[in-house]
């Protein structure tokens, strides 16, 4: 320890020149760093993140409604701490572990008084991080080779079902009352949005990658051009063009809801990224992959489905991973053309004169909830990259490129 | 008619044209009767890996025709299927699946081409794992073996589609000098256990020992076929001499 | 014997492609035909002429002189003015301290690295439009009034806007100098330092693929780390650099559009309200796609010209 400190101060005072950065850099950090404490504790006024929670969550959600949200967040809670418990075999994550659960204990129990949410809701997330450090322990150590063996395959189904489930939670129907989507809000609106978005556009995304890759100059040129289109045009017109004009293009202005035409929009436009992405990945399979497969008799279905596109989406990972976060971020743009996704929820709460001039309050709020949730995804994709890495194999270096 | 079935490989006038106007086979004539061993050789860039590549269809070819074991490989897809079933293939690289284990190499053609039964293919792939000299192996992915090892895997889930025909291109060439023997060993004992080989290779030792007849390719044309005794003591024409010069 | 068209490998790939040409056709021409009838019923047969009617909407600010009463192609054309002067002044910026940040994360002073791997993990997981509407709602729009305008060297900054190089308080405003205006300046900063995070990242990935042996051969060769970035490292890194800041600085292009949200009239603004206001969603469409294109295609040419000289001097 005395060793690191050393050499640090070495480090930090090697030149005159550092000595001035480092002298500076710590004056106007701390100056910074003081001055952001103070405010939020003195000057702040937080009551308009307490009072507005509920909207900033979950929108307009009927209040009679809100128990299958969290009956949701029950389920979704379980299954990550049992998807943690199973990951935890991967390198890295036995220390980082205990800082995590440290972390979200220290969370759960300090920022809900922080934010004067009921005793009962102080209650039910304490109940949620219980369900999820129980997941954590019931995969751990011995637990974790037989069961993870017997329901490794199963593992994917068990999220898909569960999204699926999570759906019609949220949205009602078939026994449920049915919520519409111009009543979801908030941070509801937005990871509903981003993750339906994200599974629409994957399998959307690999058919523009081998229609581009395609020996057929029909489909290559097609994909070329809606690809170079999509790419090339800001989300906003995109967007704005799906409001517009979608109703022009429909028979007798029959249009769908605002909210799916947004949706349709932003899966398109993530395809177009995500398209290229995979292709980086399609394009770095050696022909040989291809020619062995086929040697063997593979029909072309198979060579792609079984051998080449496994490895291509496993090269890929990495920039697909961007994209994710990108796509989250993209979703803000959904509250220029006046949808209500957390951003679009701040930004009608602060309109209200009630909270006149909160804006930093909120903004804040809001960009530790997004950093939070693009450094999750960050995280969870490297760890996606480790584990479904073949041992043995050279990772192939991608460039981590955000567009 | 018997004649013909004992006949696993028969080319004639066979013309390719690359797309950018490279004449790489320019009439090339072959026949492999079954349970043959043929050796091409040939500088590099005479067409001995296009021509062994027309066998099973991995190149097309303008002129001429190729049949294997009496199943036209032309434009018609049902045959290239049929063709593609009974010829096996080694690459020089290996070209082994890396996300999948040893076993599931083996496994993935005879369960998705053939539609056998996962349990009793195993059994034979574990076999052949034996017969290649790595049975022990069966569980590691291919980054985890070494060259050599990595060419026994990939002979062995070849010989997992029961072909009648095994083609081999450059097989040793990428391996490390002390590598090349053991995959020679198998392939010997290939040749010995009766299959018909057709192998594109430098190896002159392998080609005295196991070769039933030696072609030499140079500039997309057959120049010589003989067997390995004849070829390479006495050769009969002008460039044969000046390639075994090369080489010996 | 004569191969059946389903098994003829030759003919198959055209089999395919015409009939999905013919159903893509199809799809097309019934779009076409909705399209066709849906804007022969709200009478705005695709035309360009309105472009010469009077707007009759203000622009906040312009760089050339514009009235409500000028046309709309006018208007479309200041916004145009003003998107380009966001993106070149934003890519300069941009790629300043993005060049600085990326370089300064390979400095020996291990407090210089961490505020530098701070900075581009904090901006780049937080959304632009998030940062945009902080900067300007929550950091611009709180300035004092002109009498207490904050003083910075050079500069002076003020409810009523940004002023540069030299302003005077004349009766309780501030008048002289270059004024940018708060839209602009939040837009300004929120775009550069969302940029240069990115560019960073670009900037440090062509560094890092400089061999170390170039680092220290020039160390021993005497030179001092900045100049060894300046004459060795760079030049080389710029290999790399150069294609990564072609798809970022066409990004900071793009993402120029955001301006809407904070109310600076660049393009997409302009044309938002033109839409409302004549309901050519088509037309105004088509115009913002060719011209976005277009900007995107100078970028491109111009990087890629730039490519090739950094090609050229390698050998």
């Amino acid at each position: 320890m005395k060793r690191v400190t050393i050499s640090l101060r070495r480090q930090l005072f090697a030149t005159p020149a550092d000595g001035i950065i480092t002298v500076g850099l710590l004056a106007l950090l701390s100056w910074a760093g003081f001055g952001v404490l103070n405010w939020a504790i003195n000057s702040a006024q937080w009551l308009v993140v307490r009072a507005n929670a509920a909207a900033l969550t979950i929108g307009r959600y009927p209040e009679a409604q809100e128990w299958r949200l969290w009956l949701l967040l029950g389920m979704l809670t379980s299954l990550a701490g049992l998807s943690w418990g199973r990951l935890r075999g991967a390198s890295g994550w036995p220390l980082n572990d205990r800082i995590a659960v440290c972390l979200l204990l220290a969370l759960t129990l300090g920022v809900p008084p922080l934010l004067a949410f009921g005793p009962l809701n102080q209650m039910r997330l304490l109940f949620l991080l219980l369900i999820l450090l129980l997941g954590r322990l019931a995969f751990s150590h011995r637990f974790s080779q037989v069961l993870s063996k017997r329901f490794g395959d199963w593992w994917a189904l068990i999220w898909g079902v569960a999204y699926v489930f999570g759906l019609w939670l949220i949205a009602g129907g078939l026994g449920l009352q049915a919520v519409r989507p111009s009543d979801w809000g908030g941070l509801l609106f937005t990871l509903i949005i981003t993750s339906l978005t994200l599974l629409l556009a994957l399998p959307l995304g690999v058919i523009l990658a081998l229609g581009r890759r395609s020996s057929l100059p029909l489909f290559r040129y097609i994909s070329v051009g809606i690809i170079e289109l999509i790419r090339g045009a800001p989300l906003i017109t995109l967007l704005f063009l799906g409001q517009n004009l979608v109703g022009f293009l429909a028979p007798n202005g029959l249009a769908p809801d605002r909210v799916w035409r947004a949706t349709g929009v932003l899966t398109v436009f993530a395809a177009a990224y995500l398209a290229e992405a995979i292709r980086g990945g399609l394009n770095a399979i050696p022909r040989g992959q291809f020619e062995a497969a086929r040697s063997l008799g593979l029909s072309s279905v198979n060579t792609m489905a079984l051998v080449v596109m496994p490895q291509a989406l496993k090269v890929a990972l990495p920039a697909m991973g961007g994209q994710c976060i990108s796509l989250l971020q993209d979703t803000t743009l959904l509250s220029i053309i006046g949808l209500f996704d957390l951003l679009g929820m701040a930004r009608s709460v602060l309109a209200n004169p009630d909270w006149l001039g909160r804006y930093a309050e909120v903004y804040l709020l809001l960009a530790v909830l997004y950093w939070c949730s693009c450094a999750a995804l960050s995280l969870g994709s490297r760890a996606l990259e480790k584990r479904l890495a073949s041992p043995g194999l050279q990772s192939i270096p991608n460039p981590n490129e955000r567009n | 008619m018997n004649a013909t079935k004992q006949l696993m490989i028969e080319a004639k006038g066979v013309q390719k044209w690359y797309p950018n106007g490279f004449h790489a086979l320019r009439g090339v004539d072959l026949e492999v009767h079954r349970g043959e061993k043929v050796v091409i050789m040939g500088p590099s860039g005479s067409g001995k890996s296009t021509f062994l590549r027309t066998f099973n269809a991995l190149e097309d070819y303008q002129e001429g025709k190729v049949v294997v074991d009496g199943m036209e490989l032309n434009n018609d897809l049902r045959n290239i299927d049929a063709v593609r079933k009974e010829v096996g293939m080694v690459f020089q690289q290996f070209n082994l699946f890396p996300h999948l284990s040893v076993l599931d190499n083996l496994l993935l053609a005879p369960i998705w081409v053939r539609k056998r039964n996962r349990v009793e293919v195993e059994q034979q792939a574990l076999a052949l794992l034996e017969r290649v000299g790595i049975a022990e192996q069966a569980h590691k992915f291919p980054g985890q073996l070494s060259g050599g090892q990595q060419q026994r895997v990939a002979i062995a889930r070849a010989l997992c589609m029961e072909p009648r025909l095994m083609l081999f291109d450059e097989p040793t060439s990428s391996l490390d000098p002390e590598k090349v023997r053991e995959v020679l060993d198998v392939m010997r004992q290939l040749a010995i256990d009766g299959m018909t080989m057709v192998v594109v290779t430098h190896e002159v030792g392998f080609a005295r020992e196991v070769a039933d007849r030696v072609v030499l390719m140079d500039e997309g044309r057959v120049v010589e076929v003989a067997p390995p005794d004849q070829f390479f003591n006495h050769p009969e024409h002008e460039r044969s001499k000046r390639f075994l010069a090369q080489i010996l | 014997m004569p191969v059946p068209w389903w098994r003829d490998n030759r003919k198959l790939g055209w089999l395919i492609q015409l009939v999905a040409g013919l159903f893509i056709l199809f799809a097309i021409a019934l779009l076409l035909g909705n399209l066709e009838r849906n804007l022969a019923r709200a009478g705005l047969q695709l035309t360009l002429g309105w472009l010469n009617q009077p707007a009759g909407f203000d622009i906040a600010e312009t760089l050339l002189p514009y009235r409500a009463s000028d046309s709309y192609g006018s208007a479309l054309l200041a916004g145009f003015i003003n998107t380009l002067r966001v993106v070149v002044s934003g890519l300069v910026l941009a790629t300043a301290l993005g060049v600085a940040v990326g370089a300064a994360s390979f400095s020996g002073n291990p407090l210089l690295r961490g505020v530098t791997r701070v900075y581009v993990e904090l901006i780049r997981n937080i959304p632009l439009l998030l940062q945009l509407v902080f900067w300007y709602f929550a950091v611009f729009l709180s300035l004092p009034s002109a009498d207490q305008a904050l003083h910075l060297p050079g500069m002076q900054l003020a409810k009523s806007g940004i002023y540069l190089f030299g302003a005077d308080l004349v009766n309780g405003e501030l008048v002289g100098g270059v004024r940018l205006s708060l839209e602009l300046a939040a837009l300004l900063t929120g775009l550069v330092i969302y940029s240069a995070a990115f560019i960073a990242e670009v900037v440090r990935g062509g560094i890092a693929s400089v061999p170390l042996g170039q680092w220290e051969a020039a160390k021993s060769l005497g030179l001092k780390p900045l100049q060894i970035l300046r004459l060795v490292v760079l030049p080389q890194a710029l290999r790399v650099i150069v294609p990564g800041l072609n798809s970022q600085y066409i990004s900071l292009a793009k993402n120029s559009s955001l301006a809407v949200a904070i109310g600076y009239p660049d393009l997409y603004a302009v044309a938002e309200t033109t839409l409302n206001q004549t309901g050519r969603g088509i037309e105004v469409f088509l115009l913002l796609l060719v011209v976005y294109l277009m900007l995107d295609l100078v970028i491109s040419v111009v990087m890629n010209a730039i490519d090739r000289l950094v090609r050229l001097q390698e050998r």
